[in-house]
């Protein structure tokens, strides 16, 4: 049970870092001063998210090792983050509708994780849901407005929505750590938050004259840790030098 | 300091014989300490070197957002990362209160951000110095921050209201950036022999552009008069190069760091620390365009500008299209 518990932390705290380190990756050079400031926004809030999760699950695991260890010190494949969030940012729209299709499965995900019977999930997952509101309404406008926007606009926000969807349907595929989650009332089964997921996308696209595929194939592999995509292990190669390359500092 | 070559409209500093009777009403009121708001008059000159200065000051803040930027993706703890990532959306807010500052002048942002992509005006020459180790980050949170901080805690008081009232909101957070800079530099000074290695390095490295911060020397310091006399400069280039050597100096010791500085040394008559002059060679090659990044900071802003225009021809389509469908509804 700890050990499904632990999986199920890290699944939580791995979606929020890799995106999280994605978003941080815009730094600087967004198209204007207000979306600098919302990306670092977005990124800084879901780094704290990842801090809460990973602490949380290192507790659980009880090991001695501490959040950072977990973030720094892991190889890609003891990585639990759904693949969709370690795709490369490519430009400002697909790393805006990535962000949407996260966020959407993110509020209806932390609103039912505040009912959890573990009271650690359920404060965790209602500061997070404060935020996750906010990217959301924050994602899903901008979706809006470029998919309405101007013909290129609206051909860039379809594309991305062709390149990323099937890396959106891996997070409802219930696996036995979802089943025994469930079974504890730690949280529901993803495929549970799916008609709420397809609703927000159904209405969202509607409203941003883009065109969602029929198609329901999934990638997978990344919530599991059996095949992440090759992009993983560079972002970590990034992320994690100083801690591998000086092992033992303290920063 | 972050406007540092501010050039003044070329005009020498007027007499009050000199002046209209405008100009010396708008003096006065500037002498008793009247803060001058957009909607008054102000002398062409006042305006076009507040333009200037603030709009430098507002193109630094962007473009310094690179130098640390190129560390968030690599920061070494959870807690450094949100640190960091904090301390450059701060800098994009100072950017964001500046621009609005420049708007009120009767410029616009898009029109600034031209000018700076032109090169017609110019950031910070710190800014063209790369960042090499986590050990820079400190240094330029204790440095460079620190540095602006002497800079821009007397522009509080500068006679334009709506850049006196940007400073009093970005000083708060620039000293909260030095702290976490030196908070940086602590914990590497007292950590491993790499470390120190690197926090020493850092220090070496950002010591003498640090200085160059605050503009050339007063003697060769031709733009100053005019601006002191409007108060949209406050004190001389050296005297707050010496207040800031003069406050660094035992910060370094407390850091067990050594300043770059072989002459350094107390002045028990002045009250104050000698030092080098820095490199003004390289400070005016920085400045002309070739420092180390000058090349890359330029490049970054204009890609991220060129390459960010269909978002935001699609965001202002999305708007007008949105606004006509509200009135057709109406
Ligand atoms: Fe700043
Ligand atoms: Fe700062």
């Amino acid at each position: 049970m700890t050990e499904a518990l632990f999986e199920f932390l890290l699944r939580q705290g791995d979606n929020s870092l890799v995106l999280g380190h994605r978003v941080s990756e815009w730094c600087g050079v967004a198209p204007a001063l207000e979306e600098d400031i919302a990306l670092a926004n977005t990124a800084l809030d879901l780094i704290g998210q990842t801090r809460l999760w990973l602490e949380y699950a290192a507790e659980v695991e009880g090991k001695g090792r501490s959040a950072d260890d977990l973030a720094f010190l892991r190889d890609a494949y003891d990585f639990r983050n759904m693949l969709l969030v370690e795709l490369p940012n490519k430009d400002f729209g697909q790393t805006l509708m990535r962000q949407f299709l996260f966020d959407a499965f993110q509020v209806p995900w932390l609103t039912a994780l505040k009912s959890s019977s573990d009271q650690h999930i359920a404060d965790i997952a209602s500061k997070s849901l404060q935020e996750a509101l906010y990217h959301l309404e924050r994602s899903r406008d901008t979706v809006i407005a470029l998919g309405d926007g101007t013909k290129e606009s609206n051909a860039r926000m379809q594309e991305a929505l062709d390149r990323l969807w099937p890396y959106a349907g891996e997070v409802f595929r219930d696996d036995e750590i979802d089943i025994a989650m469930a079974k504890k009332h730690i949280a529901p089964r993803p495929s549970e938050i799916r008609q709420t997921w397809d609703a927000t996308l159904k209405e969202t696209f509607e409203a941003a004259y883009l065109t969602l595929s029929e198609d329901r194939f999934a990638h997978s592999g990344g919530r599991t840790g059996q095949r992440h995509t090759e992009h993983l292990g560079h972002m970590l190669a990034t992320m994690q030098v100083l801690q591998r390359s000086y092992p033992g500092a303290t920063w | 300091m972050y406007a540092q070559m501010v050039k003044s409209t070329g005009k020498a500093l007027l007499s009050r014989e000199e002046m209209s009777p405008q100009e010396r009403a708008f003096q006065d009121r500037i002498d008793q300490g009247e803060k001058i708001e957009p909607k008054d008059w102000m002398p062409e000159g006042y305006r076009k070197n507040l333009i200037r200065q603030i709009g430098q000051h507002a193109h630094s803040e962007i473009v310094g957002q690179l130098p640390e930027g190129n560390w968030i993706t690599r920061a070494p703890t959870l807690e450094r990362k949100a640190n960091l990532l904090a301390k450059v959306q701060d800098e994009a807010g100072h950017g964001l209160y500046l621009y609005c500052a420049a708007e009120t002048l009767g410029v616009s942002r898009d029109q600034l951000f031209e000018m700076l992509h032109t090169g017609k005006m110019k950031y910070s020459s710190i800014f063209n110095y790369p960042t090499l180790t986590w050990a820079d980050m400190g240094a330029v949170g204790w440095l460079v921050d620190g540095a602006a901080i002497m800079n821009q805690v007397p522009l509080q008081r500068t006679s334009y209201g709506p850049y006196a009232r940007a400073m009093v909101r970005i000083c708060k957070e620039e000293s909260f950036h030095q702290r976490q800079g030196f908070q940086i530099m602590l914990t590497m000074a007292n950590g491993t022999e790499d470390q120190k290695r690197m926090a020493q390095d850092a220090l070496n490295r950002f010591w003498y552009p640090a200085l160059m911060m605050f503009g050339p020397s007063d003697k060769d310091s031709v733009h100053s008069a005019q601006s002191m006399a409007w108060k949209i400069k406050m004190n001389t280039n050296d005297e707050l190069r010496q207040k800031f050597v003069d406050e660094t100096v035992p910060q370094a010791e407390f850091l067990g760091l050594t300043v770059p500085d072989e002459h350094l040394t107390w002045n028990e008559d002045t009250g104050h620390y000698d030092y080098s002059e820095p490199d003004w060679n390289e400070f005016f090659d920085v400045i002309s365009g070739n420092g180390p990044c000058n090349t890359e900071r330029l490049e970054a802003r204009k890609m991220a500008w060129d390459d960010g225009a269909w978002v935001r021809e699609g965001m202002l389509a999305h708007a007008r299209k949105s606004q006509a469908r509200k009135a057709a509804a109406e």
